[in-house]
């Protein structure tokens, strides 16, 4: 076998016949990235959309990250779901400190990733101004949608060994589109003028995975 | 019965209570800081009255106001019995928050003692004889009180130490898609005002 993170090649020999050639960083990034046991710091009310996200709808379960553990000395990836507030920061600091490396942490929502609109005394503006922290997932709260491209993100990270800070991107942003809603209460003489754009658009938003009931 | 609290209050207290309004139903009555307790001592206790229930307190800062009781402490009392209520404010203070003291009322409303400690916590309000006055809702290492306007609105005082861009390796500031629009940029003295354009010229 040659170094780590060196071209092996391995051979089977017996009644098996055949090859597989790996890189041993690769093949332990591929591991980790399906074997992520979460400690979840649930403080607000993004837990409500945690608990969407876990359950059998959206099934983190898919992804191998679906076990919670109550201790992060067991945890290697950090749920932040929600604010955290001056006083919460020790807390938080001493949950990341106790978890084992390699480790990651996910700011779950617009409070966890900048503080949000909470922008005073009492509120730390993100988890990233106490400890490190790998993938922003805005939204008040974001769609489970959203926090499965966070997770996925994170996955890929995770493969290729990528420590930079990644955010999460709407797909699509209905203020920037003409038919958007925020427009349609801002500008629009007439709402149901309106109506067949946005029609249009939930279909599109459906074509793409969104959009919740057919 | 619409203002028969307040005039009960008047026939009794007379000059110490300093104004009354009644707006919309709700009666309400500042009252002589120095009268605070006697007040609501005769609120609770006296039968027609009978306001067993201590609603909410809180301080609001008049900065304005100067010297002639800047801060105002608010309490709303409610009577399960009869079914009414009122609202007593009294002006404590003056403009460096010297004098902001008033009786504590925690032996007569049990249900006060947090109360007061809240209105001790974010308005700076002294309340004398309180079993406890402690801070209730920030950390004692907390300085200074927030709810009063003269508290900067972006000042932080955190528990743990900040990391710095050096040691975290990327900028700090609000991510994208975060712009500096996020959250309350009124009140900030020197930060850029942000125009919002994303929702197009109206």
């Amino acid at each position: 076998m040659g170094n780590v993170g060196q071209a092996t090649s391995l051979t089977l020999d017996g009644s098996e016949q055949g090859y597989a050639t790996t890189r041993v960083d690769a093949l332990l990034g591929w591991a980790r990235k399906y074997s992520l046991f979460a400690y979840p710091f649930v403080t607000a009310c993004c837990g409500m959309e945690f608990m969407a996200l876990t359950s059998p709808r959206f099934d983190l379960a898919r992804f191998g990250a679906e076990a919670p553990r109550f201790s992060p000395r067991q945890a290697d990836l950090l749920w932040v779901v929600g604010t955290i507030s001056q006083r919460q920061g020790p807390v938080l600091k001493r949950v990341y400190e106790q978890m084992m490396e390699p480790k990651w942490v996910l700011a779950f929502g617009t409070c966890a990733s900048s503080g949000g609109f909470y922008d005073n005394y009492t509120t730390i503006a993100g988890t990233d101004k106490i400890i490190p922290t790998d993938v922003y997932i805005p939204g008040c709260p974001p769609r489970p949608e959203a926090v499965l491209d966070g997770l996925m993100l994170l996955q890929d990270k995770i493969a290729s060994g990528d420590r930079r800070a990644g955010v999460v991107k709407p797909r699509f942003d209905p203020a920037q589109r003409a038919s958007g809603l925020a427009q349609l209460r801002r500008s629009a003489k007439d709402p149901r003028e309106l109506l067949p754009a946005l029609e249009e658009q939930e279909a599109k938003a459906r074509a793409i995975g969104h959009g919740g009931q057919t | 019965m619409s203002t028969y609290v307040l005039e009960q209050l008047q026939a009794r207290f007379g000059a110490a209570i300093l104004e009354t309004h009644s707006d919309f139903g709700d009666d309400t009555a500042v009252v002589e800081p120095g009268q605070w307790r006697a007040v609501c001592e005769f609120l609770r206790t006296e039968s027609s009255l009978d306001f067993d229930m201590p609603v909410d307190l809180c301080g609001v800062d008049y900065p304005a106001r100067g010297d002639a009781g800047r801060m105002e402490v608010v309490m709303h009392l409610y009577s399960v019995s009869k079914g009414h209520r009122v609202r007593l404010k009294a002006r404590v203070g003056d403009a460096d928050m010297e004098g902001a003291e008033l009786d504590s009322v925690t032996s007569i409303w049990p249900g006060m003692n947090w109360l007061e400690r809240e209105v001790f916590d974010m308005s700076g309000v002294r309340f004398r004889g309180h079993p406890d006055l402690r801070r209730i809702l920030m950390y004692p290492e907390f300085e200074g009180h927030p709810l009063q306007r003269t508290y900067p609105a972006d000042k932080t005082q955190p528990l743990v130490e900040y990391r710095t861009e050096e040691e975290a390796g990327v900028p700090l500031g609000k991510l994208e898609p975060f712009g500096p629009d996020e959250g309350m940029s009124f009140g900030r003295h020197g930060a850029p005002r942000v125009e919002d354009t994303r929702y197009g010229e109206d």
